[in-house]
Formats: structure tokens, C-alpha cells, sequence
């Protein structure tokens, strides 16, 4: 097997083991969903809806509010408790709208789709169509996928690459979507393809899912225009820039984006979910998940509702183990960790993850010793410690100078610092800072 | 729904886990391969090596000690394996015969004007040991240049016994290769057994505690200027290969220029600093007045890291590419 990877990066204890062998199971929503307007990258939705209205499975309860932004829908049929702010897994509290939980699942009697065949829509309608639905990147980012979908002009995209490298250490989310899912992921894809008239389809797999690469080697047999490109397993691969160095050996220019190079890249989950819209019409309402964690009791792949709590998700996965330490959402790579579980499921939550206490890295910090370890890992090629001094020192200027602004956040950095220093933390910082000086110049 | 504000949980921003390796793991696993030379000090210059160890280990050690009690800080840093480190590799460096008070005075100066004053632990500019070493040299310069032979050696005239660079440069004597390999030559209390110095650096290199293009630019540079020179006059200048294997070199090249602290930390960085101490120790040991230049040459370098630092910047991944 041709192995592709990209230069540096690391090699997390991948954990995968604790929850890859459970099928996803469906897990039913419970008395109370809360639906946060904002849960996507641009402007919050609008809302549709009020207190005491009844709403019905699948219907637009907020409205998107300009380009980058996506609709929002209501998960379950119930009653309108209250439109009021809740505070959301990123940390927030964000206007959400929410609801009693009836029970019925009662389908909102527009849900159907446009044509019988998926196939059969022009470019311009599954646009239209997975802007409606609300979709948004599932991998994480929650970028309006419609916005993806329309690259500009003078950008002809020759390639898609499907992001099934899934390098986040515990998350089997999309390993399970890519077993079980194969046909309606392979379906997505083609259309992916002539959406955006590529030619060429990748599905990018780190070779820890064999098992993956065997299957979809095997269904694309004898097609020279899909193919699957087994990835080294290594932290972040991934990460756009990474997957599209790894795979077409492309650089995405600094500060540039996939379409740049003439690529799409869109995750797997996300995939399949456009191919659910267009075939059944339902909007964006559930997702597949890992909760998973040494510290919690039967890991599991579950499909639930958007809105669906934390909490009640922990508790059907057996509960906490001892005592909690960290409850991440996302991988603990790049997840954000919650101060409560009394929060929502996002659209792009890919796994809730409870680390206990004792399993807490309990380094000291030291000054930087100048190892290196940072600029030999970091798959960016920055020399981390150089741009935290220079942000610590508020030279936001010349943190930017170092490459502050092309960092993407991926963690490798702190995870390999021996004199474990926060090095994502403070670039964070810089970034803020450089991006407050530029407004102020900017006045 | 009610407002809570006290975490449940542990908050921070992510990455949440980290890997295993950590500063004082770091510096014990130099400390554990320093002991191969210190093994070869012990075994050549017994006593004398026991005495110059354990006085230079003392010294370091107490006097990070008062420095951190005076600056307030954490005592607990002296355990970060750092001033042991400055101890082993200072005693590592010096004649076998110096007096007791020169090595306390000596690793006083190596911690409180090698690092402590530029605010301890990562904020140094220059190898501490070495600070330590030039105090010596400039303030002792016979005692510093005064060797005594391995006992295991039996030597006719120890008053003029020399170094095997020291030999070449003023009596034009070759030491036996055999013998620089083993260690048994004169030299500072570290530095004479090749072998034993290739086996702990390459350790090192192997566990990525030293930037393997320190060694290679400092080895490889030091093999090709002194190559050209005797490909020029063999009959003046020594083989290059004999330059590789006397003196300070590979104690230096594997053990102090790789210091984390005062090396570049990027790759191209890396290379000058490292060519850059090869050229000098040529430079030195040929047209110097001493037969013996490591140490002022990884000084010399140590001082243009911060500039090597800036103005070696790696090429960001997508720079320069067109949107």
C-alpha cells in the first residue's frame, strides 16, 4: 500500500479502541431539546419562531441571516418553551430556542424531496437544497457547507478529497459513518463532484481503519476517477492543508483557502448528510457521535438529535467513572473543554469526551529551554516558542511576522513541549491581540 | 433554568493531553549519558577526577541554590537536573591536577555569571560550563594549561608532559589513534575517550534530546577545512581525522554546543551555528596561540544565536504560493 503523509507532525495514543467496535446506535431525544441560533461560523440565524408555538420535526425554526450563515431547524415536534440565551458548548450563551419535547416526531409536512433522484439535480439546486437544510462542515468547523460549494469562478476545482482521516485521538465517528454508511457516503461524493465539476474524487483514510480502506478499495475497483488514498496515521492529518499536501502534494497558499488550489474538501459525515438531504428532504436535525473517555462507563457511537444533552448522552453511556476531570467536546486535541454538562449537541459536535481526573497531564511548566521540539513537529512549519515570546511581549506585529495568523490551532506544539508550556493557548492570544490592533488601525 | 458559574470540571484551552517527555527527563537522561565519560575520568585520573567532580557538582549545585533563595524563587528548580548538568560538564573540562579552590571558584562562576544572572533556567545566552571554564582560563592560565598524564600511563617526564593537540602543535608529536579512542592521553578530565563520547551522544541523538544537525555541521565542517588545509601541506598540518578524535571536540560537539538553551532553535539556525564553531575551531587550533580552541569557539557561537534565531525563519507551508 502507498502510504501519503505530510511533513512533521506527532503521534497521540490514538485510543480509538475504547468505542470503534460499537455500531452507532440511535439515541432518542429527550423531554427538552435546546437549539442555539448560533452553532456555525458566520452571523447568527434569526428567529422564527416564538414561546407557546408548535412546531413539527424538520421545521425552519431560525433563518439564516446572509451568506455565511445556516438555517436552523427544530429536531423533534413539541411546543415552544421559551426563546431565551443557553449557554452552548463553545462556551457562549447563544439565543436558542427551546423546546418541549413531545414525543410524536411528527414530520413537518413540507419535508420532501425535490426529486426522486438525487442524481438528477443541476449544481444550482443542491446548493439551494443544502443551504436550506442548514448544513454546515460536521468535522468540527460547522463552515456553511453551501458556501463551500460555491467557489468562485475564476477557481475551476479539479479535485474532491473526502476527509476520513478522522486524526483526532478517541473520535470514531466517522470510522463508523464509513463502515456503515459506505454506499450513501460514495453517493455523496459523486455529487460533491459534479457540483462543483472536479473531475477527480480521494478519500483520504488513516491506515489505523484498515478495515475502511479494504471496503471502499474494494467497492471503487477499476475506477480511475475515485479512488482512496491510505494515510500514514499521524496527528494532524486531518487537517485540510495537511490532507491536500498529503494526498495532491499541493500547498493551499498562507492565508488561502482549498479552492485556491483548484481542491474541495469536505468531511465524511458532512458528505453523507448532503446525500440524506437530497434524497429524503430532511434538514440537518441529527448527527452521528462518540462519547467516549476513560472516564466514561460504555463508550459508544450514538445518532442523535441536535439539542440533545450532554448530560442525558452520559448518562445512557453509563455515567462518569470515578471523577471527572475534563468534558471535552470534540477530540482532545483541538476540543473545547465545558464547565457544565447541561449543554446542547451541536451540529458539529463529533464526540463528547470525559477524561478523569487521575489521566489529567500533570506537568510542570518551566521556562522554554529552546529544545526545538516545537519547530521539528509543528506541520506548518512555524517555530511556535518564537511567535508566544513575541505575543507575550504584545509584538503582535511581529508575531504576525512569525506566521501568528497562519497557525492552525492543531495542539502539536503544546503536546510536545517538554517544559509544558500552553504555546496554543498564547498564540491564541496573539492572535486576538494582532486582530484587536489591526481594527483599531483600521478606525 | 438555573445559572451555574463554578466549573464542574477542569477547564483550559485545548490540546488536553500531552506526551511524556518533560524538561528534567531531559536533563537526567543527559546527566545519565555524561556518565560514560565521567566513568572514563574516573578510571584515568582516579582521585583527582573523584575530587574535581564532587567539588564542581557542589559548587553548581549550591550556588543555583543561593541564587534561587535570592531571587525568591521556587527552590524545587535546583532538582530540574540543570545546575548537576553545568557541574558534570564543568569538571568534565578541566585539568585533571587544577587546584580544589580554582573548581569551586569555577562553578561559582559557571551559575551566577553563566546563568543565574541572566534570570536562570532558559534565559542564558552562553553555555554555563563554558562561562565557567573561560573565568578559569583567563584568571588561572598556567594552572588551566598544566596536564597531568592518565595513571595508567607510565610517562617519563610529567613536568612536560603535553595534550595530544598540545603535542602536534609545538613538538609536531602524533598520539596513537588507539589511544584517543580509548582515552588514554592526556586532557581535560572528560574529554580524552572518543569512543565513550560517541556512544552517549549518539544515545542522545537517538532519544532527540540533541539536534542532530549540531554534531554533523560541527563534525563534517571541522573534517573538511581541516582536509583541505592538510590535502594542502600534509607534512604541516595534522590529518583531519586526528583532529576529529583530540581535545575538546567531541565532548563539545556532543555535549556543550547542543546545549538546548544557547543553540538555535531553528533548523538552518542550526547549520551555521554548527559550521560556524567547526570553522573557528579550525581557526583556533591552527593559527591561534592555543592548541585548543572548542570552548572559545561554541562562546563565539553561543553569541549570535539570538541573531541566528531571527533571521533564519523557516518557509511557512503555502508561502509564497499564488491565491
Amino acid at each position: 500500500m502507498n502510504k501519503k503523509t505530510f511533513p512533521k507532525g506527532v503521534h497521540p495514543p490514538d485510543k480509538k479502541e475504547l468505542s470503534k467496535e460499537f455500531k452507532i446506535e440511535f439515541f432518542p431525544p429527550g423531554k427538552t431539546v435546546v437549539i442555539p441560533l448560533h452553532q456555525h461560523t458566520g452571523a447568527p440565524a434569526e428567529p422564527l419562531v416564538k414561546k407557546k408555538d408548535r412546531v413539527l420535526k424538520g421545521q425552519k425554526i431560525g433563518e439564516a441571516k446572509g451568506f455565511i450563515s445556516a438555517n436552523i431547524h427544530s429536531p423533534v415536534s413539541g411546543t415552544v418553551k421559551s426563546v431565551e440565551p443557553h449557554v452552548t458548548p463553545l462556551g457562549k450563551n447563544v439565543l436558542s430556542v427551546i423546546i418541549e419535547n413531545d414525543g410524536e416526531d411528527e414530520l413537518f409536512p413540507e419535508i420532501k424531496p425535490l426529486k426522486d433522484d438525487p442524481f438528477s439535480y443541476s449544481p444550482e439546486e443542491v446548493r439551494n437544497a443544502v443551504r436550506e437544510a442548514g448544513i454546515v462542515g460536521l468535522g468540527g468547523a460547522a463552515f456553511p457547507t453551501s458556501v463551500k460549494l460555491s467557489p468562485p469562478k475564476e477557481y475551476p476545482v479539479d479535485t474532491v478529497i473526502l476527509n476520513g482521516a478522522e486524526c483526532e485521538p478517541y473520535l470514531t465517528t466517522d470510522y463508523r459513518l464509513m463502515l456503515e454508511k459506505t454506499d450513501e457516503i460514495i453517493a455523496g461524493a459523486e455529487i460533491l463532484k459534479e457540483t462543483v465539476g472536479a473531475s477527480k474524487i480521494y478519500i483520504g483514510v488513516e491506515d489505523n481503519k484498515e478495515d475502511v480502506i479494504n471496503l471502499y478499495e474494494e467497492k471503487l475497483k477499476g475506477r480511475s476517477d475515485f479512488e482512496v488514498a491510505p494515510l500514514k496515521t499521524k496527528y494532524p492529518q486531518g487537517g485540510e492543508k495537511m490532507l491536500i499536501k498529503a494526498i495532491l502534494g499541493r500547498e493551499v497558499p498562507t492565508g488561502g483557502l482549498p479552492f485556491h488550489v483548484g481542491v474541495l474538501v469536505q468531511n465524511v459525515g458532512t458528505t453523507y448528510a448532503v446525500y440524506e438531504t437530497l434524497k429524503t428532504g430532511m434538514p440537518l436535525i441529527e448527527r452521528v457521535l462518540t462519547v467516549t473517555g476513560e472516564g466514561v462507563k460504555e463508550p459508544k457511537n450514538l445518532q442523535v438529535r441536535v439539542g440533545t444533552m450532554f448530560k442525558d448522552i452520559i448518562e445512557y453511556a453509563g455515567g462518569y467513572v470515578g471523577k471527572p476531570g475534563k468534558l471535552i467536546m470534540g477530540g482532545p486535541m483541538m476540543g473545547i473543554s465545558q464547565w457544565t454538562d447541561v449543554v446542547p449537541v451541536l451540529k458539529a459536535t463529533s464526540g463528547i469526551l470525559v477524561i478523569p481526573e487521575e489521566e489529567l497531564p500533570k506537568k510542570k511548566e518551566y521556562n522554554c529551554i529552546g529544545c526545538n521540539s516545537c519547530v521539528e513537529h509543528c506541520p506548518m512549519n512555524l517555530v511556535p516558542t518564537r511567535i508566544v515570546v513575541l505575543s507575550k511581549n504584545e509584538r503582535f506585529e511581529d508575531a504576525k511576522s512569525w506566521g501568528l495568523m497562519d497557525c492552525i490551532e492543531c495542539g502539536t506544539c503544546s503536546y510536545v513541549c517538554p517544559a509544558n508550556i500552553p504555546l496554543v493557548h498564547w498564540i491564541r492570544f496573539g492572535k486576538s491581540g494582532y486582530i484587536k490592533l489591526r481594527k483599531k488601525s483600521e478606525k | 433554568m438555573k445559572k451555574q458559574y463554578a466549573s464542574e470540571f477542569v477547564l483550559s484551552s485545548s490540546p488536553h493531553i500531552r506526551n511524556k517527555e518533560s524538561v528534567p527527563k531531559i536533563m537526567y537522561w543527559v546527566v545519565g549519558t555524561l556518565l560514560l565519560p565521567v566513568g572514563a575520568s574516573i578510571y584515568f585520573f582516579r582521585m583527582n577526577a573523584i575530587r574535581i567532580l564532587l567539588i564542581s557538582i557542589v559548587f553548581s549545585i549550591l550556588t543555583e541554590l543561593i541564587f534561587l533563595a535570592a531571587r525568591k524563587k521556587d527552590l524545587s528548580a535546583v532538582f530540574d537536573g540543570s545546575a548537576l548538568i553545568t557541574g558534570i560538564l564543568l569538571a568534565l573540562t578541566l585539568p585533571p591536577g587544577l587546584k580544589s579552590s580554582y573548581v569551586a571558584i569555577g562553578a561559582f562562576v559557571a551559575i551566577a555569571l553563566g546563568k543565574q544572572v541572566f534570570g536562570g533556567l532558559g534565559y542564558n545566552i552562553f553555555n554555563p560550563a563554558l562561562v565557567g571554564r573561560a573565568f578559569l582560563q583567563a584568571a588561572f592560565p598556567v594552572a588551566m594549561t598544566t596536564w597531568v598524564p592518565p595513571v595508567v600511563q607510565k610517562v617519563v617526564d610529567a613536568k612536560t608532559f603535553a595534550t595530544p593537540l598540545g603535542g602536534f602543535k609545538f613538538s609536531h608529536i602524533l598520539t596513537p589513534y588507539k589511544n584517543l579512542i580509548i582515552g588514554n592521553t592526556g586532557g581535560s578530565l572528560g574529554e580524552t575517550s572518543a569512543i565513550l563520547l560517541i556512544i552517549g551522544g549518539t544515545i542522545l541523538l537517538i532519544k532527540k534530546y540533541i539536534d542532530w544537525r549540531i554534531p554533523t555541521g560541527i563534525l563534517l565542517s571541522v573534517f573538511v577545512f581541516q582536509g583541505a588545509l592538510y590535502i594542502a601541506n600534509p607534512q604541516k598540518f595534522a590529518n583531519p581525522l586526528y583532529f576529529l578524535f583530540a581535545g575538546g571536540l567531541l565532548l563539545g560537539a556532543f555535549f556543550m554546543a547542543t546545549d538546548m538553551v544557547t543553540s538555535p532553535i531553528t533548523p538552518k539556525g542550526s547549520w551555521i551555528y554548527a559550521i560556524g564553531i567547526g570553522f573557528l575551531v579550525v581557526l583556533i587550533r591552527v593559527f591561534g596561540g592555543l592548541p585548543e580552541g572548542v570552548m572559545y569557539s561554541i562562546l563565539i557561537m553561543n553569541s549570535f544565536v539570538p541573531l541566528l534565531n531571527r533571521y533564519t525563519r523557516p518557509k511557512i507551508l503555502g508561502e509564497g504560493g499564488k491565491k
